[in-house]
């Protein structure tokens, strides 16, 4: 399987930052979601594909390129979409289209046309007009109108209605019904990443944490429930963070087959969200 | 070809697509060579990843169900009337075998577990 994107010990330092070791793939044909927490480091890793920040060491290949020495080419074929798009307020959004649209080969006049029709953007609006939602609108019209063989966004969904999120998530599986499209999504919303992902990377503090196919995770990975304080975390195989209350004990594990064997009937077991995930791996390398 | 995925069930949604699937080849409802759609498309109609369509045909072509030609897609595999038969009993079997790991669980005698499938044998008649 060839990759969209590969990642190897990626490293940038910040003043009480750090982003460190950061290796994973992103498989042609997929869609990956960049889960983590606000701060973790998932916006670093996107504009370091980009290149809009210097990396201090590592290796990005993006289409097997190496993303500085084939900067141009690299970022002709990638639709990308930050979490707050900027364009030039005083614009007409048709004049924008018709200044960016020179930078690409394969621009597509004409499905740029029916994207701004079906997200009801107006032509003549100046961008500075435009809701947070329709900017964001805006901003993935143009990401899908020049062919790009690889879809980067940042926190898309963030501060967008369910109606949209829908949307926009129909037209990312509707992509990646050519095989040759990929998709790099990231988003602390884990549920839109739960209904979409095929992988899924969590990174945490700069550090990955997990890169592994979405089914997998969700078919391996449980939480253990345990009225009392009969159970210690420890006990529990695979064990990774928990919760205490004077009830009960909610424990993360990603491995819920064993953690059911060996403890049988002492607990009871609940298939794991990405959000309980998220939630247990914050909390447990955090404030315990 | 009718296909409900469940998230709530604790069956992996892999697993309830192929026992679906195989569900309406035994009983007709698909017929040998009808197409199946494909891995990508399937996935985009039932929300659910590429990964978990692909797994499920590939459980499916592992166990004779379809057939997959590179470039054409999946078929309905030719289905030899005695395997079929033999998948069928395989189906209750797997109930069956299901009912009595849970009949030993809790306790219950090979004759009351006798006694109960009589009853409900009779009754649906």
């Amino acid at each position: 399987m060839s990759n969209a994107i590969e990642i190897q010990g990626l490293r940038k330092e910040y003043h009480g930052f750090t982003l460190e070791d950061v290796s994973f793939r992103v498989p042609q044909g997929y869609i990956m979601g960049l889960i983590g927490p606000n701060g973790a480091g998932k916006t670093t890793v996107i504009k370091l594909i980009m290149n809009l920040i210097r990396r201090q060491a590592g290796e990005i290949k993006v289409f097997g390129l190496d993303n500085l020495r084939y900067e141009p080419e690299v970022k002709a074929r990638i639709g990308f979409v930050y979490d707050t798009p900027r364009y030039p307020e005083d614009l007409r959004l048709k004049e924008i289209a018709a200044a960016i649209a020179p930078f690409y080969e394969g621009w597509d006049r004409s499905r740029f046309t029916a994207l701004m029709e079906e997200f009801e953007l107006p032509f003549k609006a100046t961008f500075k007009k435009l809701s947070h939602g329709m900017r964001m609108k805006f901003s993935l019209a143009v990401a899908l109108s020049h062919n790009a063989d690889l879809i980067l966004m940042d926190e898309p969904t963030a501060g967008l209605d369910p109606n949209f999120r829908f949307e926009l998530i129909e037209k990312l599986r509707s992509i990646i019904q050519n095989e040759k499209k990929s998709v790099l999504f990231s988003s602390h919303i884990t549920t839109d990443l739960e209904r979409i992902a095929d992988y899924i990377t969590f990174i945490h503090r700069g550090r990955i944490v997990f890169s592994a196919a979405k089914d997998e995770l969700l078919e391996t990975w449980g939480v253990v429930k345990s009225a009392g304080d009969g159970i210690r975390p420890a006990d529990i195989p695979g064990f990774r963070g928990y919760r205490r209350t004077d009830y009960n004990l909610e424990a993360l594990t990603s491995d819920i087959a064993t953690a059911r064997r060996n403890l049988g009937p002492a607990a009871v077991y609940d298939k794991a969200t990405l959000e309980d995930i998220m939630f247990f791996i914050s909390k447990g390398t955090g404030h315990d | 070809m009718k296909i409900i995925v469940s998230n709530s069930s604790p069956d992996p949604i892999y697993e309830q697509i192929t026992r679906q699937i195989k569900a309406q080849i035994i009983n007709g409802e698909l017929r040998e060579a009808n197409p199946l759609p494909s891995i990508r498309k399937l996935a985009q109609d039932l929300q659910i990843s590429v990964i978990t369509t692909k797994r499920a045909y590939e459980e499916l072509e592992k166990e004779g169900f379809i057939d997959t030609v590179e470039g054409k897609g999946s078929f309905v595999a030719m289905q030899n009337k005695e395997l079929l038969r033999e998948k069928k009993m395989k189906l209750v079997e797997d109930k069956m075998t299901e009912a009595v790991e849970q009949a030993k669980f809790l306790g219950i005698s090979f004759a009351e577990l006798r006694e109960m499938l009589t009853l409900l044998y009779k009754e649906k008649d």
